[in-house]
Order: C-alpha cells, then sequence, then structure tokens
C-alpha cells in the first residue's frame, strides 16, 4: 500500500495527495493505493504538481493500514507524518493536539 | 540556439564541425580537441578562421603552444555544477593571454553569467528563448568586486585605499 | 569587531536583491527545482524533511549583541521562537517559508549578516577559535585574516561551482579549538623568526565518509601572498578533483591520490606563475585589524576578591567556574562558556528569548560581544571577574548556567532524522538520553574530559570520528543502529576514532556509552588521567571486551 507525498514549494510544508487532485496536509486525509493502477494515477497527479509548482520532490512511500490509521513503513516518514520526536510541540503532532 | 554577445544577439560566423565531418571550404570552424589532435597540421596550415572546442576535462594548458592559431575557444559546460571552465577561461585570459573569443556552450544558467563574465567569456551560445534580460543583470547586478577578475578593475581592497 | 563598509553593505544588499529575483522566477516557473536548488543552498537554503531550513553564516562565530537580537527576531517572525547553532559556527532556522526567505535576509542585512555561502560546492563560511581575541596563548587574533579571507571568498567568480564543498578554518595558537585540521584547509597564524606573522597550511583535513587528518602543505607562507596561495590551492583543485563521484570530490581525495609532494608541487606551480594577483595593501589589512583591537578593559587586580569569595559560599558556582570559566588576557577578566546542552534540550538549540538573555548579558558584562563554538556553544569572550557571578545567576535562571562544557553531557550533536533529510538514524534523542543517563553532575566531573560526538548520517555534521567517544547512526533494514567509535580528537592532537565493533540498537546505545565511561573509570591511571589519554595508553582491546565479551 502506499501514499504519495512532496513539499509544497511555497512554504516546504510536508503534503500528500488526498481526495482527487487535492493536496492534504495531514497523512489521515491521504488516498492509499494498493495497486499498479492506483500508484499510476497519484504518480501522474504528482507530476503535473510538480510541474504547476505546487509541490517539489513527489515520491511515493509504503504504508500499512491498521484500523482505519495510516502509519508509514518507516522511521523517516513516520517522522515527517508528525513532527520531530524530540519536539512534541512542533509539527503537524502539535497541529493534531490542538 | 543564438549567440549573444554584449548582452546582445550577434551573428555566429562560426560552424561547430563534428570530429567527422567535412571541413567548408574558407569557412570559420570550430573542431574539438580530438579532432584538432588528429589533423593539426591540416588545421594549423588551412587558410580560414579556426575555432577550438575544450570539454570541461581539456585544460587549455594542453594546446598552451597553439592558442595562438585560434580566434574562437568554446568551453563547454556540460551541467552547471561542473565548474572547471571557470579556471579554464581564467587560464586562457590570464596565463596565456589569449585575446579572442572565449565562448560558453552547454548548459549555461541565467545567474552564472556574471562570474563566466568575470573569468573572461565573452560570448554565450544559449537557447533562443533565452532572456536577454540575464545579460542586463549580470553587468548591474554586483557593484564592486573583491576579487581582482579579467576586467582588471580594482578590487574593494584596492579601492578602500584610492 | 569588525564593522561593515559601504563596500560590504552594498554588496550584501545586492545579494538580497539577486535572491528575490532567484525566488521570483523559480515561483513564476521560469526555472526548475533542479535550477534553483544550487542557487537557494548558496544561500544557505535547505528543503529538508518538514519544511526549509535557513543557514544563516555568523563568520568566524563573532557576533555583536545586536546581531544577537535580530537572530532572535528572526527565530519569532519567521520560525519557531528558536534556533539551532552548528559545528560550523552558524545557526539554522528549522522552518522558514521560502516566500519569506528573501525578507528574512532583507532583516539580517540590517545587522550586516547573511546566509551567503553557507552551503553549495563553494568556499564556507569561515570558521575560527572561539576565545580569538581574549586567549592567552594565541600569536595574534586570528579574525582579521578570517575576515579578509571572508571577502575574498565571498561570490568568487571561479569557485563557485567547485567539486565540493569547500571549508576554511584559522586558529593563531598550539592550542586548536576551531579543528583545523579537520578542514579542506587549516591555517595557523605564526611567527617566524624575524617576528612576521605568517601561516601555516594544512590542507585535505575532513570528515565525512572518508576522514582524513590534514597535511602540513606549506610552513610558512608570508601574510602578502596569503590569499595568492589560497587561490593557487583552490584552482589547482578545481581543475582537477574529482567530478565523477560525489564521495570522492573533496579536496582530501585530491591530495590523497595524487600525494602530498605532487599536489604540492602543482600548488606551488601555480602560484609561482600567479603570485602578486590578489592585492592586499598593507593599508588594508591595519584596517581591517584596527576593528579587531580589543575592548578597552578596566584596569583590574588579577584575583577578584568578590568572584574567589562567591566560588568559596557556592558550591555550583565552583563547578560552574571549574568548567565553564576560563583564563584571559586581560588581568581580572574571564573567558565565560554557555552551555547550550541543558538537559531536554537538543545540543546546541537556543530559544528566541534566551538569545535575547546572551544580548543582553553581552551588553550589560562583555563588551558587546559573544562568540559561537564548534561545539554548539556560546562564549561571552571579554568578563570581569567581578561580574562572574551575576552572569552565572542570570544565565541559570534561563536555562543556561549549566557547568558541563568538557564534560560527557556536553555532546555535540547533528539534527539528524528528527530534522534532517540526508540523515539515516536520529541522533537528538540518543544524545538527551545519554544526557539524562550521566545527569547526576558530581557524576560528570568525576570522570572528567570527554568529548561525545554524534552524527545521524555519514556526513559526519556531528563530527563523530574526532569524538572521544563518537557515535554514528546508521539504517539498517530500516530500523535505526548506532555504531560506537573510541579514540577520536578533533584538536592539536588530531585523531581519528576506531570502530569499536558491531552497532546498537536505540534501547542499548546509551548503556554501551556507558560501559565505555565505566570502563575507563576502572582503568585509568589516577583521577588526572582523562578518557582519551587512557584510551591512546591501554588501547581498544579492553573496551572492546566490556562492550561485546560479557553478554
Amino acid at each position: 500500500m502506499k501514499v504519495f507525498t512532496a513539499n509544497r514549494l511555497s512554504d516546504g510544508a510536508v503534503v500528500y495527495i488526498g481526495d482527487g487532485e487535492t493536496w492534504v496536509e495531514t497523512l489521515d486525509a491521504a488516498r492509499v493505493v494498493t495497486d499498479a493502477e492506483g500508484e499510476a494515477a497519484l504518480d501522474a497527479t504528482a507530476k503535473a504538481a510538480v510541474k504547476a509548482r505546487l509541490v517539489v520532490g513527489a515520491y511515493p512511500m509504503p504504508v500499512t493500514v491498521e484500523d482505519g490509521t495510516i502509519r508509514p513503513d518507516s522511521v523517516r516518514e513516520r517522522i515527517r507524518a508528525a513532527g520531530p520526536s524530540n519536539r512534541t510541540d512542533l509539527g503537524k503532532q502539535a497541529e493534531m493536539g490542538r | 540556439m543564438k549567440l549573444v554577445k554584449e548582452g546582445a544577439p550577434a551573428a555566429d560566423a562560426w560552424t561547430h564541425v563534428d570530429d567527422d565531418g567535412e571541413l567548408p571550404d574558407g569557412a570559420a570552424v570550430i573542431v574539438s580537441l580530438a579532432r584538432f589532435k588528429a589533423d593539426r597540421d591540416a588545421l594549423m596550415g588551412r587558410n580560414a578562421p579556426l575555432g577550438l572546442r575544450l570539454q570541461s576535462h581539456e585544460p587549455p594548458a594542453d594546446v598552451a603552444e597553439d592558442l595562438t592559431r585560434f580566434e574562437v575557444v568554446a568551453l563547454e559546460f556540460p551541467v552547471f555544477r561542473d565548474g572547471r571552465g571557470y579556471t579554464h577561461a581564467v587560464q586562457l585570459r590570464q596565463r596565456f593571454g589569449f585575446d579572442g573569443e572565449v565562448r560558453a556552450v552547454g548548459d549555461v544558467l541565467w545567474d552564472q553569467i556574471p562570474n563566466m563574465l568575470r573569468c573572461g567569456v565573452d560570448a554565450f551560445e544559449v537557447a533562443d528563448d533565452f532572456p536577454l534580460e540575464a545579460f542586463e543583470e549580470a553587468r548591474t547586478v554586483f557593484t564592486n568586486v573583491y576579487q581582482p577578475d579579467v576586467s582588471g578593475r580594482p578590487t574593494v581592497f584596492e579601492l578602500r585605499h584610492g | 569587531m569588525y564593522r561593515y563598509d559601504e563596500f560590504d553593505q552594498t554588496a550584501v544588499n545586492e545579494r538580497v536583491v539577486q535572491f528575490r529575483g532567484q525566488v521570483e522566477r523559480r515561483l513564476k516557473g521560469l526555472m526548475t527545482e533542479e535550477q534553483f536548488k544550487p542557487l537557494r543552498l548558496m544561500n544557505g537554503l535547505y528543503l529538508q524533511l518538514h519544511a526549509y531550513m535557513l543557514r544563516v553564516a555568523i563568520p568566524y562565530g563573532t557576533l555583536s549583541s545586536a546581531q544577537m537580537r535580530m537572530l532572535a527576531h528572526v527565530a519569532r517572525k519567521y520560525d519557531k521562537g528558536y534556533g539551532h547553532f552548528t559545528t560550523r559556527q552558524n545557526i539554522q532556522y528549522n522552518w522558514p517559508r521560502l516566500v519569506d526567505t528573501p525578507a528574512i535576509l532583507e532583516d539580517l542585512a540590517t545587522v550586516q549578516m547573511h546566509g551567503i555561502q553557507t552551503s553549495g560546492n563553494c568556499i564556507r563560511n569561515v570558521t575560527s577559535d572561539p576565545f580569538a581575541g581574549a586567549a592567552a596563548d594565541e600569536v595574534e587574533d586570528p579574525r582579521p585574516w578570517c575576515e579578509i579571507i571572508r571577502q575574498w571568498s565571498t561570490f568568487h567568480p571561479e569557485f563557485m561551482y567547485l567539486p565540493r564543498k569547500f571549508k576554511i578554518a584559522v586558529v593563531a595558537s598550539e592550542r586548536d579549538r576551531a579543528a583545523i585540521k579537520l578542514h579542506d584547509i587549516g591555517i595557523r597564524v605564526v611567527r617566524n623568526e624575524a617576528g612576521e606573522t605568517g601561516f601555516e597550511f594544512w590542507i585535505g583535513g575532513g570528515m565525512g565518509r572518508t576522514p582524513i587528518i590534514a597535511k602540513k602543505i606549506k610552513d610558512f607562507v608570508p601574510k602578502a601572498d596569503l590569499l595568492d596561495y589560497a587561490t593557487a590551492c583552490l584552482r589547482v583543485y578545481n581543475a582537477l578533483g574529482r567530478r565523477d563521484n560525489i564521495y570522492k570530490a573533496r579536496i582530501k581525495i585530491l591530495v590523497h591520490e595524487m600525494g602530498l609532494d605532487k599536489f604540492a608541487e602543482a600548488v606551488e606551480a601555480e602560484f609561482a606563475r600567479t603570485r602578486g594577483t590578489v592585492k592586499l595593501p598593507e593599508a588594508e589589512i591595519a584596517r581591517i585589524q584596527a576593528y579587531f583591537a580589543l575592548p578597552a578593559f578596566a584596569d583590574l587586580p588579577a584575583r577578584s576578591t568578590a568572584f574567589e569569595a562567591r566560588k568559596f559560599e557556592d558550591r555550583a558556582f565552583r563547578d560552574f567556574v571549574r568548567t565553564n570559566v576560563r583564563a584571559h588576557k586581560a588581568p581580572g577578566h574571564a573567558i565565560v562558556s554557555i552551555s547550550l546542552k541543558a538537559d531536554g534540550v537538543a545540543p546546541g538549540d537556543a530559544s528566541a528569548e534566551q538569545m535575547d538573555l546572551v544580548a543582553d548579558l553581552a551588553e550589560r558584562y562583555a563588551h558587546g560581544e559573544i562568540r559561537v563554538t564548534h561545539e554548539q556553544n556560546l562564549v561571552l569572550p571579554h568578563v570581569p571577574l567581578d561580574d562572574v557571578y551575576d552572569v552565572w545567576t542570570a544565565l541559570k535562571a534561563a536555562g543556561l548556567g549549566t557547568a558541563n562544557i568538557g564534560l560527557v553531557s556536553d555532546i555535540i550533536c547533528c539534527p539528524g532524522l528528527d530534522y534532517c533529510d540526508l540523515a539515516n538514524a536520529r541522533s537528538i534523542p540518543v544524545a538527551e538520553a545519554i544526557q539524562r543517563r550521566f545527569a547526576d553532575l558530581e557524576r560528570q566531573h568525576a570522570i572528567g574530559d570527554l568529548k561525545i560526538k554524534m552524527s545521524g548520517c555519514i556526513n559526519a555534521c556531528g563530527h563523530h570520528h574526532v569524538g572521544h567517544i563518537g557515535i554514528l547512526g546508521v539504517d539498517k533494514h530500516g530500523q535505526e543502529l548506532y555504531q560506537l567509535q573510541l579514540g577520536g580528537s578533533g584538536a592539536e592532537d588530531a585523531s581519528l576514532a576506531k570502530l569499536t565493533g558491531a552497532g546498537f540498537p536505540p534501547d542499548r546505545i546509551v548503556d554501551a556509552v556507558e560501559t565505555v565511561v565505566e570502563t575507563y573509570l576502572s582503568l585509568r591511571d589516577g583521577d588526572d588521567e582523562s578518557f582519551l589519554a587512557c584510551y591512546r595508553r591501554v588501547g581498544m582491546a579492553p573496551f572492546k571486551a566490556a562492550l561485546y565479551e560479557a553478554r
């Protein structure tokens, strides 16, 4: 299972492809694809967004969905999705807590 | 492609010739270092203007004795991050006193033009849609220089003391 | 301190205008990210895990109070209220927006600061001794030479696209507080027998994937030749340095592959041809040196009764003095180090409020001068002994009074995978766990001098190769793993740390560090034998045995 992610050009924020061709700021709202066809569709959306200067460096990342929660497989992506692990007052984890 | 000199499009009298290409009679041609080495005698004796094209790993020192024969030296910048051409341009101008045209070809970017000019490049082969504004900006972006360059203008270190 | 004249200010202002144009062209789609990246990097702007990261230059680690206040302002206005001081004496902001960076640079320019050449394959911010001007053991203040190098390297037309980044450090004493032997060029200011100032040149040092200690290439470069000789070194490197493999592109590899003698020969040939090209008038050297004239120190007795009395009365102050206060060249004064390694704070991080406080203290007690160290701490270089207690009290109230400089909890640490796009493993949580394990200050003092340095990837921003204990975070099959290295030093006795053996998972690395420390304590030849001296005497074997055989 995969999710597409990138950083937004204007401010660098971590974003994911959500419903339709939107880019969302939280992993919860990301669209998960399970097959090559789905991945190709997200890849096309990502390429268009890079070209339209919405995002930078888009790529697919492996995730697992457990009880409806999307969890990235890599430590790196878990940190990107949450924020610095030494500062839980910063990044997405802080905004989610509010 | 277009040739830009002194900030404006200029007529390009030169033809780049492939290593196995024909030499058009009497035409001004730019040849690679490999071609020049292979056909040196014929090229040196040819009754037409001659230019040399150097790849970024080919220092001008390799042809030091023959430099006076060339009216143009084209320096290749294969990718913007390959900065050997800057040193080669400086060497052409300062070490070998080359006073012909030094032409930048390849991956020439807007923001590299100021430094290329300072190193002695005076002609640029760029894409047709390359904005001329870049050449205008290159002339005005920095008022002063901290290092001596081919222009010979005084550096900040010197200006401070008359 | 140096102050810009109109030439310097104009150059920095023009760079802001140029960068604003570059950002606009990127946003308008006139260039691709691939084309923009080297341009933003040359102005210190990275794209990291969570956001952009802006690295602001602090040339040779010297700051005024006004500049420190501006750094606090940037942290508050454009970031999340803090900054990170780095091993190259710079500061990094972790959350700026691309669209704000031209405004940030404009603000910084008002206090003569910038992000010029804090990244990219160019000559980077020159670093130096954080005690420069205050240390009793220096030949002269190295900073005027740093400033001369700063100006000469700024926008150098020939050396902006080198094979790889290029770092220069300058010191002026036998003691090396700037790790010059781990730099592409390390310079030591010396005097010859005739009493003339000149420079010892060290070349080809560096860390990263292939750590190498610099070799001495020249015993004495006369001061008039400083920039011509440096130009010759750079020109040979730019022409011949490898560009086929990013990991082999630093000058250290070129020097290693050519051999020092052949490299030196090539430099000498170039130097002989070009000597006299860069004009550095005597009057210009004098002009720049004049800015670094020492402040007018009060005429004080060497011994301060008030200071001695406080030490006698207050044990915590005594601890602080022991680690954080050093002798000053002016009688009755001291060099006071401010630890940015408090428990629970990422090494090198400071909040905007802390920056403001340090700026205030510097202004009130220390002639308005602040230094940043490559060990990620701050320094007030000129404090009257009479005032050290008050300074400490104020620092302590702001969480800046930790008495641990040079001790086990004074850890150098890169941002690691919590922030950095290049990292393979986290480093901050490991550093914090080690700090917690050794929280007992009495125990730290009993252990004595011990430099732990930690990096979250092989790029070695955390200098793990030269840690007495070095820790390298790696990624093994998607899991963080920590390798342990022993016996490194970045000082005048530079040496590279050696790997102990297999790495440790996150839940065992702190135990492993403690095992190493306990082994040292059991082996040391009296309380005065430091960890490094002990390691050099007994070697790796007993540490290896304690780490791996007991299990």
